[in-house]
């Protein structure tokens, strides 16, 4: 079924750095180690890209996602004291959101993941083509005017309002 | 068998393979002992480094620096390793013990990795990636990760002080190095460092992008933390910053870590502005690629050890404000002048084609770019100009209308 | 390679973890990774289907792109609004904001 190579061996090492990260965020009682969880979780992410022939995804999701956005995390966790006052771990519904996960996931499997397994499928055990579009083709499907240049200004609107707005809500507003 | 030497991997592979090692592990192990080197290389240059950086310092100071272990002192370093590796290894009490062990190691392991994207000649490279600028700087940012964690894991106040304001700092210099980086690979139309080099066979990128080269080279002194933004390694301040719980090998490797993250910066400023290999004869013998490269290197490294011992350390809030509001308004004013510049000699026609070494055909382009750049810093510093002169016009206001309470007294 | 449908598994069951981890946990920030968690998913899922059933077109990796900038945008105004309630109330567990509760 699966020839034992690199690349199988690849997948299930990040695999494995996916789910255990993502395993340690929700159930980790000291919230740095839940961030640092978080990490390995999304280098996991970024070694899937890598194998996916998708580099460039792969780089920004360690620049964006590790080197902004755990960051930033960390510094809300130390900032806020949440180590001094964790009482609790779950709340009160834990059992209940327990079962709503579960389902989800049977739900997505049945939904999305056996139409494209069976026989009745698609079924691309292997890639549809190997003429992978570059990175080049990625910076220029993000101006060209056919394509997507106008949900790139967009996204660039947002995050200068996402940039404004955490600025107003975090400044102290003691010292004028 | 006749064998080029081309590199370890090409040479290694068939030899082993033709002694009867199977054609794929004979690959891997190849590659291996490619890894090794390029990775061991880094970590054995830091003994050389520390020593030029103690006898430089020492020669501004008007003193001669450490001359006794070895001739000239060469040996100091290695006797100042093998002192650390005996000191008694302490974890603070209270510390988290896998983070705290962990930071150093990751810490060198950044610097490390970025010397897997180097080109060291035309065919010598670790791995030649498509986007190479772009994973050198997402590999500097986990160097951030790791000083973090080993504020935090230390347990200590002061310690986790240093460590929020260090963070602060890289992260915010982050920002105009890779908007001076966006600057070459506009001009190479690529994010591959082999590509880059190549590019500037015509004419080093130095000239005509150099207020990218002047922003990243700031950038560079300030996210590896060298004077004058030497806050991460104050000695005189917050009692050494987040290195403070730390001794023993794992201080030395953080120590190790920041003198080669120093010099990598320099290394890569080295390739991205002033053309890497190239120099006359570099393409015929590969050996001479290495020289130059670290010839280039030093002639950016040792100015920046000459900084060090010369300038006064900037405080916090200035850093800050040096970096948000004049470096990254400049960085990206540079961004948007050279990339208009650009479209506009290739409609006129200026523009070299792509793979053309013939300096004299990069010599249009080159020019006006560097025009554009002249007149960016005129109107830079006269906006500081003015600037100054308004600050100095408060000052005598204000000093005057102290005399004159003085002069009605008489 | 591996088939499509084990990265789309992969990716399936990080979402269910993260989704558990919205629903379950009290304290803020650990909401919020758990919401970083969910959108990596999404990424891994959008990458694997681009790369499987359509390399040529970019639109894949165009939409994985917005989507780490909505991740990142929501992630730098959560956490401001995060130290406002914190600076305010003293505490960032979700069931301590209930001021508008009937």
């Amino acid at each position: 079924m699966l020839e034992l190579n690199a690349q199988t061996i690849a997948f299930f090492v990040f695999a494995l750095f996916s789910l255990a990260g993502a395993v340690g965020v929700v159930s980790s009682k000291n919230l740095i180690h839940g961030a640092l969880y978080l990490i390995v979780s999304l280098f996991g992410g970024a070694g899937f890209f890598v194998l996916l022939s998708a580099p460039f995804m792969a780089v920004v999701q360690v620049l964006v996602y590790i080197g902004a956005i755990a960051i930033l995390i960390i510094f809300a966790v130390m900032l806020t004291r949440s180590m001094t006052n964790m009482t609790e771990l779950f709340n009160r519904q834990w059992w209940m959101s327990g079962i709503v996960g579960i389902l989800l996931f049977v739900l997505l499997t049945i939904g999305v993941i056996l139409p494209v397994w069976g026989e009745n499928g698609i079924n691309p055990s292997q890639p549809v083509s190997d003429n992978v579009a570059t990175t080049e083709d990625l910076g220029v499907a993000l101006v060209d005017g056919n394509q997507y240049v106008l949900p790139f200004q967009v996204a660039s609107l947002l995050l200068t309002a996402a940039m404004i707005g955490a600025i107003v809500l975090a400044r102290d507003t003691d010292t004028e | 068998m006749e064998q080029q030497c081309i590199n370890v991997i090409e040479t290694m592979a068939p030899c082993l393979t033709s002694s009867g090692v199977d054609p794929g592990l004979a690959q891997f192990i190849s590659i291996f002992i490619g890894v090794i080197l390029v990775a061991i290389f880094p970590l054995v240059l830091v003994i050389i480094l520390i020593w030029l950086e103690r006898k430089i310092a020492a020669r501004v100071q008007d003193r001669i620096g450490p001359n006794r272990v070895g001739p000239f002192g060469l040996f100091q370093n290695i006797a100042d390793a093998v002192k650390l590796i005996i000191k008694e290894d302490i974890t603070p009490a209270g510390a988290d013990r896998l983070i705290y062990n962990l930071a150093p190691i990751i810490a060198t392991l950044s610097t490390t990795l970025m010397w897997a994207v180097i080109p060291f000649s035309p065919v010598h490279i670790g791995v030649d990636l498509s986007i190479g600028v772009l994973y050198f700087t997402a590999i500097g940012s986990i160097g951030t990760l790791a000083i973090m964690m080993a504020g935090w894991s230390s347990n200590n106040k002061y310690a986790l002080l240093g460590a929020f304001r260090v963070v602060a700092q890289l992260v915010s210099y982050e920002i105009p190095m890779v908007l001076a980086l966006l600057v070459p690979v506009m001009i190479a139309g690529t994010l591959s460092m082999q590509g880059i080099v190549v590019a500037q066979l015509g004419m080093w990128f130095i000239v005509p992008a150099f207020l990218s080269a002047v922003i990243f080279y700031i950038s560079n002194l300030a996210e590896t933390g060298r004077a004058p933004f030497d806050l991460i390694e104050a000695e005189s301040e917050l009692v050494a910053g987040y290195n403070i719980e730390y001794s023993g090998m794992k201080f030395g490797l953080f120590m190790a870590n920041e003198f080669m993250h120093a010099f990598t910066a320099n290394l890569l400023f080295a390739v991205i502005f002033l053309g890497g290999w190239s120099g006359p004869g570099a393409t015929q013998l590969p050996v001479l690629g290495f020289v130059y490269l670290f010839i280039k290197t030093l002639i950016v490294y040792i100015p920046s050890l000459i900084l060090r011992a010369t300038v006064p350390r900037v405080r916090i809030d200035q850093m800050m404000s040096f970096n948000w509001k004049f470096l990254v308004p400049v960085a990206i004013v540079n961004v948007i002048m050279v990339a208009f510049l650009i479209q506009v000699t290739k409609a006129v026609g200026l523009a070299p084609a792509p793979g053309e070494t013939d300096f004299l055909a990069h010599l249009p382009q080159s020019v006006i770019l560097l025009l554009g750049n002249l007149v960016v810093i005129a109107g830079i510093l006269t906006y500081l100009r003015g600037i100054g002169r308004k600050a100095r016009l408060e000052s005598t206001v204000v000093a005057k209308a102290h005399d004159v309470p003085q002069v009605a007294a008489h | 390679m591996v088939p499509l449908w084990m990265y789309l598994l992969v990716a399936a069951a990080m979402f269910s973890i993260g989704v558990y981890g919205v629903l379950a946990r009290r304290n803020a920030v650990a909401i919020l990774m758990s919401v970083e968690l969910m959108l990596s998913a999404v990424n891994i899922n959008l990458i694997a289907f681009w790369r499987y059933m359509a390399p040529e077109n970019m639109a894949g990796q165009a939409f994985a792109a917005f989507v780490f900038v909505v991740a990142a945008a929501e992630a730098a105004v959560g956490l401001a609004i995060i130290i406002s309630i914190y600076r305010s109330r003293r505490s960032v567990v979700v069931e301590d904001v209930n001021l508008l509760k009937g």
